[in-house]
């Protein structure tokens, strides 16, 4: 049967985490954009809200359920507030939800337990790699085997929070095919590159990351066969970055929307104008339209069924809308859209990420 | 709890009209696109048979059906999905082919409004007919020579009230199925008219005219772009009397308020929904067209990949998907809240615009990809061209539902944007 309403537990994390995204991630964003750096402080009162550590079994140390769904309300939330504090925020996602959802008994045991604590700590994942090109289905880092263990070598590019990692997981390419790795905090052979320079995302710390000859254990590989591979995990990750380009795209909306009611052309609000009403009601439609297609995919990864077509539809979809929407409402805005004290510029340049972003979130 | 679980009726539903549109609909098609005003018997035929064998009630939704309770909340059993249902069979059916899609005799815009407006007497009279001996088709008459868009709210064809019976005078364009509602069947026609010309919007009400009712002529039958075996008509009311209970809503006029004519309107809530859905269901039939050829000369669609590492095709047959899916949750949506007695005005006007716009892009794209074989009258690509571009007109066009959903989001009336 079909629905279309968060339960009445979802909808109260969605009001909790909006209340953050709007009071406090998005005032800061200005200023965590300009000086790179998001306050500590922020961080950790997003981390409070429990996010993740409701979407782990009380046996790990959280105390809920895995749920696509529920992460993608979420993520779309923070993402109203502020793209780039939602990625900080949910940056040990990256490295707890492939462990739940790849790991096996022994690796959740382990694993788990030490991200999920009173407080935030940098966890992360080491995903896209620098090239143009770049398609996690073929992908540059290489994963051999070696005696009972792997070797790994190659380079990745735009990693969170690198330079502090108390641990991370890699994506490597086994025979062809991208698996995930679980690397242990400072291990050998890996060298955290310069902080990379962004068009977007200026609050996030993200760093290029070089694999040289990296040893591992047979541990530290998150799958259990090798016809195993990463391609849920990437679903997962479509969709989590589709889900930001909702949130980012909404908040644009919104304050496109507010901006035209105010600003006056020809003694009458630009607003009452067909050129810009139109363009407000497009992009309402398509925010709303890409939203469903979001959901769906997530939907699709809770119910186990092959979501991976659905999850890449929905982050194409998303990406398109995202470009639309913040283009328009730069254009909305006029010239005062091209000057930095609006957010709308930044959420111009964060909207042309997102076909890049996936590896940054995951759900 | 949020779900895309098909349920299990629906999935039947599908299932049966797709049968009716695979040995229906589709064999015949051409036939009736090349021979405009035929009258497609069999498959009206057909389809009332198949109506009276699931008990008549047609395309209008259980929960608005008549004889059910009078407080128009009906007794809880299980989730209403009746507007979901109509949803997919709108969209399959016009998967077959939207021309006789429209012709079906089960109810379709005419009967919408007597269920979105009518009281259970009105409901009564004038829905059980679609489950009687023979077919039946209605029809809505709203636009006028001199108006479309703008219409309700400049409509000269008026209502006065004589005793027990309207006196009607007026003429309507663009009558979809209208000959086929008053002179084939024993069917009727809902005809929007002005109770009072002095108070503009708040005066017009919809009435329903049956076939027969001296005074009501069909007069014209135009020659169209595409949906050729549905009849478009004029219709001419000289002096048309009607009983005074064929009025939809209230005979007063409140001068104050346009409460009256919004009720009206409610009607437009349920039917957007059934032509965007409509209008999916010529753009599925027409993506699956275009990749069954392709894959004939060995192109799939390879997913996953970026942009950088795909062919112009894939390019462009992704886009289609996440068009066509994206488009369809939102009508699910907008039907859903129908059943779920939700306002869904705003939702209502976001799916027509957007399945309007994704029917004529992915049919215009696949005549282009196609080249002489998406342009040859061969193949029923062109055809679906041609159908495609009725659903950013008809219903409100494109334009007129942008013009919706931006006044309500701005939170905007006539007067502040137009």
């Amino acid at each position: 049967m079909y629905s279309f309403e968060p339960t009445e537990e979802q909808r109260m994390l969605i009001d909790a985490v909006q209340r953050y995204a709007i009071n406090d991630l998005r005032n800061a964003a200005h200023d965590a954009d300009e000086s790179g750096e998001l306050p500590q402080t922020l961080v950790e009162k997003g981390w409070e809200l429990g996010v993740l550590q409701a979407s782990v079994p009380e046996a790990y140390g959280g105390f809920g359920e895995h749920s696509a769904v529920t992460g993608v309300l979420a993520a779309e939330e923070l993402a109203y507030g502020d793209p780039a504090g939602a990625l900080a925020v949910m940056a040990p996602a990256t490295y707890a939800l492939p462990v739940l959802l790849a790991g096996s008994e022994a690796q959740k045991a382990a694993l788990l337990p030490p991200v999920i604590g009173d407080t935030w700590k940098p966890y992360t994942a080491a995903f896209i790699e620098p090239d143009f090109d770049f398609y996690a289905g073929d992908m540059r880092t290489k994963a051999r085997k070696e005696g009972q263990g792997f070797v790994i070598d190659g380079v990745k590019a735009m990693v969170p929070f690198a330079d502090r990692a108390q641990g991370m997981v890699t994506y490597a390419a086994l025979d062809g095919k991208p698996q995930a790795f679980v690397l242990p905090p400072k291990a050998e052979g890996v060298t955290v590159g310069e902080r990379e320079k962004l068009l977007g995302l200026g609050a996030l710390p993200a760093y290029r990351v070089q694999f040289e000859s990296v040893r591992l254990g047979q541990e530290a590989w998150l799958g259990s066969s090798p016809t195993n591979d990463a391609a849920p995990l990437i679903a997962a990750s479509h969709v989590a970055t589709a889900a930001l380009a909702v949130g980012l795209s909404r908040a644009a909306h919104l304050y496109a929307l507010n901006y035209a009611k105010e600003r006056e052309v020809f003694g009458a609000p630009i607003a009452q104008k067909q050129s810009i009403a139109f363009m407000l009601a497009e992009m309402a439609i398509e925010i709303e339209a890409i939203r469903l297609l979001v959901w769906e995919a997530a939907w699709l990864l809770d119910t186990g069924k092959d979501a991976a077509r659905a999850a890449y539809l929905a982050l194409s979809g998303a990406a398109d809308m995202a470009m639309m929407v913040t283009d328009r409402a730069v254009q909305v805005l006029g010239g005062h859209g091209y000057i930095r004290e609006h957010p709308v510029e930044r959420w111009y340049r964060t909207g042309r990420g997102i076909p890049t972003f996936p590896g940054l979130a995951m759900v | 709890m949020i779900s895309f679980e098909m349920p299990e009726k629906i999935q039947q539903t599908v299932t049966l009209m797709t049968m009716v549109a695979e040995n229906m609909m589709r064999p015949v098609a051409r036939h009736f696109d090349e021979h405009e005003h035929e009258i497609p018997w069999d498959y009206i035929n057909f389809m009332h048979d198949a109506n009276k064998q699931m008990g008549g009630g047609g395309f209008v939704p259980s929960s608005e059906k008549p004889k059910k309770s009078e407080s128009g909340e009906p007794k809880k059993e299980g989730p209403r999905i009746g507007y979901q249902r109509l949803a997919y069979s709108a969209e399959v059916l016009s998967w077959g082919d939207t021309g006789l899609y429209l012709c079906s005799p089960v109810g379709l815009l005419g009967a919408a409004a007597v269920a979105a407006t009518g009281t259970p007497e009105q409901k009564a009279r004038f829905l059980t007919r679609f489950g009687g001996d023979k077919p039946v088709l209605d029809a809505m008459a709203l636009t006028e020579p001199h108006a479309g868009s703008a219409m309700p709210a400049m409509v000269r064809t008026t209502a006065v009230r004589d005793g027990d019976t309207w006196v009607l005078n007026g003429e309507k364009i663009f009558v979809t199925a209208g000959h086929k509602a008053l002179v084939d069947t024993q069917g009727f026609v809902v005809v929007w008219a002005t109770i009072d010309p002095s108070a503009g919007r708040a005066g017009v009400r919809p009435f329903v005219v049956e076939a027969g009712t001296p005074g009501c002529a069909v007069t014209k039958l135009e020659h169209k772009l595409g949906i050729r075996a549905s009849d478009t008509a004029s219709v001419v009311l000289q002096d048309c009397r009607i009983p005074f209970e064929n009025i939809l809503g209230s005979p007063q006029v409140e001068k104050k308020t346009t409460e009256g004519f919004k009720g009206a309107m409610a009607t437009f809530d349920a039917s957007r929904p059934m032509v965007a859905a409509s209008a999916l269901g010529v753009a599925r039939a027409t993506l699956e067209m275009l990749k069954e050829f392709l894959a004939q000369k060995g192109i799939t669609v390879r997913y996953g990949l970026p942009r950088s590492r795909m062919t112009n095709i894939e390019r462009e047959l992704i886009d289609m998907e996440v068009m066509l899916r994206s488009t369809w949750l939102l009508v699910l949506k907008s039907v859903w809240m129908m059943d779920e007695k939700k306002p869904n005005n705003l939702e209502a006007s976001m799916g027509k615009v957007r399945a309007g716009d994704a029917v004529v892009k992915i049919t215009q794209k696949a005549v282009e990809l196609l080249g002489p074989v998406g342009y040859s009258r061969e193949h029923l690509l062109e055809k679906w061209f041609r159908d495609a571009k009725i659903n950013d007109l008809y219903e409100g066009t494109g334009q007129i539902n942008r013009l919706i959903v931006a006044r309500r989001m701005l939170g905007y009336g006539r007067t502040e944007l137009s």
